[in-house]
């Protein structure tokens, strides 16, 4: 793609970038709550940990704390929000205006998620990581920190599966804002959907921790795929060979919810283009 | 002793400065520069009761900060102000509940409500006993045919007839002050009429006093005999419509409509102004030729089917005037 | 006093009206708010499904808590939407038509919305605090009732002092708001389960800052009979309204500021 192709989505994150950075405020109070709940959840399970025995623990409470860090610090790629110009837009009906636009809607819409998505973790990831895998060993709290991954492989496959997981949340994303044509953005239905999400991807509690029994199912749900998956990469709790089938689940479920949108893309704009807007 | 007393009034606010671009959007996260702005400096007036006052000014003047301040919502930094022998700021619960505000572009109704169940939530609110409340509503309902909209939800009511409802709900504790800002803004012509007409009645016969804040200067011209100009926090001039015309210039306008376009009008005593195919706008001072010469050299020596004679509509006054002091920048007229 | 309940009562039916219109959309959020709050329910039984126990408190026992924060959160939640959107409020310069009202600002933020889609917190809360009190061996008393309701008012009084908070926060930075999420979300996720597993300084923030504990734990040990009898469970729930006259004062500086700031 020539950079001139490549022009309006590297506006498009600009701007995102831009509007953030203006929020200086909002941006310092999200992380200061974020470490409050990180470190809430860590002393609960720490709790939990102490006073039972090692049958039930699905994973050393250190890899425990790592996962916990990587949910807070990487909260904003769960794609639990709905992007609030499309649900305007469909409301006001002016969603026939982006007919009109010169470049692939789906494409169009999917580099929308894609900054939404980025944007934000990248601010919000940094501090983050700052704080939980330096400042808390310097405060005497290393049992609580985000330690680094296990291996070299380890940390290289938690990229590549992160990047992938990024890849899968943007076509869950707009997937959502395009079920809005439907849905209309109803705020019972969006608060259903950000429950499942926050609750199967590991966000509420850790994928592991859920009974026996569930695993196997959650494991194969996309949600897994954005959050979990990735961050037992990163722990140690998949072995870095299990990489493989991690990122296989991730780009399937990518590519089938990629084809499912652009699919239902058409049939929305069809169905908005009769309608009249 | 006037009703309202305004003396020396100041108000300076800090305004948060950003610069443009990514870089400067990082450079603000770590420091922010601060503007002082004087939006009164110095404000003085007195406003008898019964007075229909206009008030009028660019963006940014002080005219909402004048009108804060005499709703009792601001405190300003120095002066003195007492409204009804009170000073508004310091007894803001006596106060307010002799004084009523209109905002043109913000609506005090519930949305979600009819509007006769508005009415009675500020009934409560505002404590009007029964048979007081029964007898201005029929009034304002009489006044403002408001009838039909009474079971209608604020939401579905068209601009027009939501600005009635609001002017209803504003005099609904008979308050002996009126404050409206921007009442007539987007509304038809039919709807503009219909507010003026019935601020001008209220005015007359109740004797509320009234005070617009607008940009429309039709209002002004349709209803104010008194117009106080402010700019940069600044009264420049306070008095009748037609002394600040006179004020600020003499200068009259001669429109005519030519019979074949395009014809040069040379006259040295009269300046064109505009030219829009067959009609010329002249400007000319009174002073140094009279009307009827004027006149009379033109048609004598061009074929024109028809002209008249008019005063520069207040817009370029206002314009002027505000030049004249450096305020530049928007007068606001014609603004949505 | 009774003025002003008059109005609060007006207030309320208005609002309850106003939302009526729009059932359809309300029952759905109530069942979305319901379901989003028995899924944390459903994460706290998984965890104690897996561990037994935390503490040594049992999963009733943990209910208990649970269910009395919750209440409380849930209850504030629905009075307090005046404060708790109060940020955009400020932001939209409505706050002037509230000053322009010869009432008190705090009456006029209370009475301005009941909303009702937030009921399905409150529903999935006394589910849970059902399950604790009849599944739960509590050794019943009417003084041990009286204290249970007692703490769950005082909570609610807890949870609107915070959001009186945040709404006077909103008069010096409107961006900022976040901030106090980690006392309201963070105190609600918290509270479930027992104080001590937390560090001393939590503790003593969430004991004498934000009265979580006074409201919440203190007075549930109390009603479940843990450890040796004593006053503290019983007094601590006043901890609650004290907080909110508090935050009520703070809130005057707060309007006193804006009124010499301007917006």
């Amino acid at each position: 793609m020539t950079g001139g192709a490549l022009r309006p989505y590297r506006a498009i994150i600009s701007a995102r970038f831009r509007m953030l950075l203006q929020y200086r405020a909002a941006a310092i109070a999200g992380l200061w709550t974020q470490l409050v709940f990180g470190l809430a959840l860590i002393m609960i399970y720490q709790a939990l940990y102490r006073s039972s025995p090692a049958a039930v623990q699905p994973m050393a409470f250190a890899q425990l704390a790592s996962y916990v860090w990587l949910g807070q610090a990487l909260l904003a790629m769960l794609p639990w929000n709905v992007d609030a110009e499309v649900r305007d837009m469909v409301r006001s009906g002016a969603i026939a205006y982006e007919l009109a636009r010169p470049v692939d809607l789906y494409g169009l819409w999917y580099a929308r998620a894609v900054a939404q998505r980025t944007a934000p973790t990248v601010l919000r990831a940094a501090p983050m990581v700052v704080f939980a895998g330096f400042v808390l060993p310097l405060l005497g709290a290393a049992d609580w920190q985000l330690a680094p991954p296990p291996s070299l492989a380890a940390g290289a496959g938690f990229v590549a599966a992160l990047a992938a997981a990024l890849a899968l949340s943007c076509a869950i994303s707009v997937l959502v804002n395009i079920s809005l044509m439907w849905t209309l953005g109803s705020d019972g239905v969006v608060v259903l959907f950000t429950t499942t999400v926050a609750l199967l991807s590991g966000l509420m509690i850790p994928l592991p921790l859920f009974p026996g029994w569930a695993q196997g199912a959650l494991g194969w749900l996309p949600f897994a795929g954005v959050f979990d998956l990735p961050f037992r990469i990163y722990a140690g709790h998949l072995a870095a060979g299990d990489l493989a089938i991690v990122l296989a689940r991730q780009l399937g479920w990518t590519v089938a919810l990629i084809a499912l949108g652009r699919w239902l893309l058409g049939r929305g704009m069809r169905r908005v283009v009769v309608q009249g807007g | 002793m006037p009703q309202i007393v305004v003396e020396q009034l100041v108000k300076t606010y800090q305004v948060a400065e950003r610069t443009p671009g990514l870089w400067g959007a990082v450079r603000g996260v770590v420091r922010r520069r601060h503007r002082t702005v004087r939006a009164l400096d110095g404000v003085s007036f007195a406003i008898e009761r019964g007075e229909l006052v206009g008030y009028i000014g660019p963006n940014g003047a002080g005219k909402s900060t004048t009108v804060k301040a005499l709703s009792g919502i601001l405190v300003p930094d120095g002066g003195r102000c007492e409204v009804a022998g009170r000073v508004p700021w310091l007894q803001r619960v006596a106060h307010v509940a002799e004084i009523g505000v209109v905002f043109g572009q913000r609506t005090q109704l519930w949305w979600d409500l009819p509007v006769i169940e508005s009415f009675e939530l500020l009934r409560d609110i505002y404590r009007v006993p029964p048979a007081r409340y029964a007898r201005s509503r029929d009034r304002m309902i009489g006044l403002l045919d408001l009838a039909p909209l009474l079971d209608v939800p604020v939401r579905q009511l068209s601009l027009g007839q939501r600005m009635r409802c609001d002017l209803a709900a504003a005099l609904l504790h008979a308050p002996a002050i009126l404050f409206l800002d921007e009442p007539t803004i987007g509304l038809d012509a039919v709807s503009k009429l219909a507010v003026r007409d019935f601020i001008k009645q209220l005015n007359r016969d109740e004797g509320v006093t009234v005070i617009l804040t607008t940009h429309d200067l039709d209002d002004i011209e349709a209803l104010c005999t008194r117009v106080m100009v402010i700019a940069h926090g600044k009264i420049l001039s306070d008095g009748a419509l037609e002394e600040l015309r006179a004020r600020v210039t003499r200068e009259r306008w001669l429109t005519v409509d030519l019979v074949d376009p395009g014809v040069a009008i040379d006259d040295p005593e009269a300046a064109e102004i505009r030219r829009d195919g067959h009609r010329v706008c002249l400007a000319f001072d009174p002073q140094v030729v009279a009307p009827a010469e004027l006149i009379r050299r033109i048609t004598s020596r061009h074929a024109v089917r028809d002209l008249f004679v008019e005063n520069p509509p207040i817009e370029t006054i206002v314009a002027r005037l505000y030049a004249a002091h450096g305020a530049a920048g928007d007068t606001g007229a014609g603004a949505p | 006093m009774q003025d002003a309940l008059r109005l609060y009562r007006a207030y309320a039916a208005a609002s309850i009206r106003g939302q009526l219109q729009y059932r359809a959309s309300i029952v759905m959020a109530a069942i979305g708010t319901f379901v989003a709050t028995a899924a944390e329910s459903v994460a706290v039984w998984a965890l104690f499904d897996r561990f037994g126990q935390i503490h040594g408190w049992t999963l009733p026992q943990a209910a208990l808590l649970y269910g009395m924060i919750s209440v409380s959160y849930a209850v504030c939640d629905v009075l307090g939407r005046g404060f708790d959107a109060f940020g955009a409020m400020v932001k939209a310069g409505d706050f002037d038509r509230v000053l322009l009202r010869p009432r008190s600002t705090v009456l006029q933020l209370i009475g301005q919305d009941l909303v009702l889609r937030r009921l399905g917190r409150l529903i999935q809360g006394l589910i849970v605090l059902g399950y604790a009190v009849t599944v739960g061996t509590i050794d019943w008393t009417i003084a041990r009732a009286a204290l249970l309701i007692g703490a769950i008012g005082c909570g609610v009084c807890a949870f609107l002092g915070l959001l009186v908070l945040q709404a006077t926060s909103a008069f010096w930075t409107v961006d900022s708001l976040e901030v106090w999420n980690a006392f309201t979300y963070g105190g609600l996720m918290m509270g479930r389960y027992p104080m001590p597993i937390y560090r001393r300084w939590f503790r003593t923030v969430f004991t004498y800052v934000f009265p979580l504990a006074c409201v919440n734990y203190l007075p549930a040990v109390a009603i479940l009979g843990i450890g040796a009898p004593a006053i503290t469970g019983w007094l601590a729930p006043l901890a609650g309204p004290v907080f909110l006259v508090v935050s009520l004062q703070l809130w005057r500086i707060g309007v006193r500021h804006y009124r010499s700031t301007g917006s």
